[in-house]
């Protein structure tokens, strides 16, 4: 198995604006590809759950996404806060966003569990105060 | 139905008709984006009161037929232009989120 593609994103933490710009040209790139829609709509929307997460919470990140012959792998790294509890984050519902946040239609707590919903492999790793890195793949084959 | 002909029917106002002959299969109501994501199929139409440009995100990332802004919600015009650029369907509705459903449910 190698790896056929990979893209890079430097995801802006200020910018509530733009977020959803590294999903959407991932979407566009995956769509070239050939692609079946509803792969290329759980990856689009996994990451865009992830890149929300980062300006949300970590001032931004990265997104770095490899597309294999098996499987698009998505790989989000921020320096964070980090998440106190991973498995109450994981929980539909919990949400630590503010209301400022909320009154855009973000912060339903609903994040953490569509990115996994919509992953086939999903791996969270978090250190408060350094920060949190994921792996997410959805299977192709 | 298609998003233009649901454009055309009495209290729908066209927003942005990028892709007039999409087929509507289904309706999804909701205003918290996490959950559209989570639960709208591919072709629904979409119908909300948010007006952020964060719904054209959505939107696209979810494969929705288009936003149907409810209660005579509208937009800005960076955000109309913003979906002029990525061909997101958006019409507007004069009735309330319900009656804008009981609208829908009649053609599908």
């Amino acid at each position: 198995m190698s790896e056929i593609l990979n893209f890079h994103f430097d995801v802006d933490g200020d910018d509530f604006t733009s977020a959803g710009k590294a999903s959407v040209n991932v979407k566009k790139n995956l769509r070239q590809l050939g692609l079946p829609p509803e792969i290329i709509r759980r990856v689009s929307i996994a990451m865009y759950e992830g890149e929300i997460n980062m300006v949300i919470h970590a001032g931004g990140g990265t997104a770095d996404v490899n597309v294999t012959e098996e499987y698009v792998e998505i790989l989000l790294s921020d320096k964070g806060p980090g998440i106190k509890d991973v498995d109450l984050a994981m929980q539909e519902g919990f949400s630590t966003a503010t209301d400022n946040i909320r009154s855009l239609g973000f912060g339903a707590g609903m994040g953490l569990p569509n990115m996994k919903r919509y992953s086939d492999y999903m791996d969270i790793k978090s250190k408060v105060g350094e920060g949190t890195d994921i792996i997410m793949r959805v299977n192709i084959i | 139905m298609t998003v233009e002909y649901l454009s055309t029917i009495d209290g729908m106002t066209p927003i942005v008709l990028c892709e007039p002959e999409r087929e509507i299969n289904g309706v999804y109501i909701g205003d918290l984006l996490s959950w559209v994501m989570g639960n709208a199929t591919s072709g629904d139409a979409w119908i909300t009161i948010m007006s952020n440009i964060n719904i054209l995100a959505v939107a696209s990332l979810s494969d929705v037929s288009c936003i149907i802004l409810a209660e005579g919600v509208t937009l800005e015009e960076d955000i109309v232009n913003t979906a002029k650029e990525k061909g997101i369907n958006i019409i507007s509705s004069e009735l309330s989120t319900f009656e804008t459903a009981v609208l829908l449910s009649h053609f599908l």
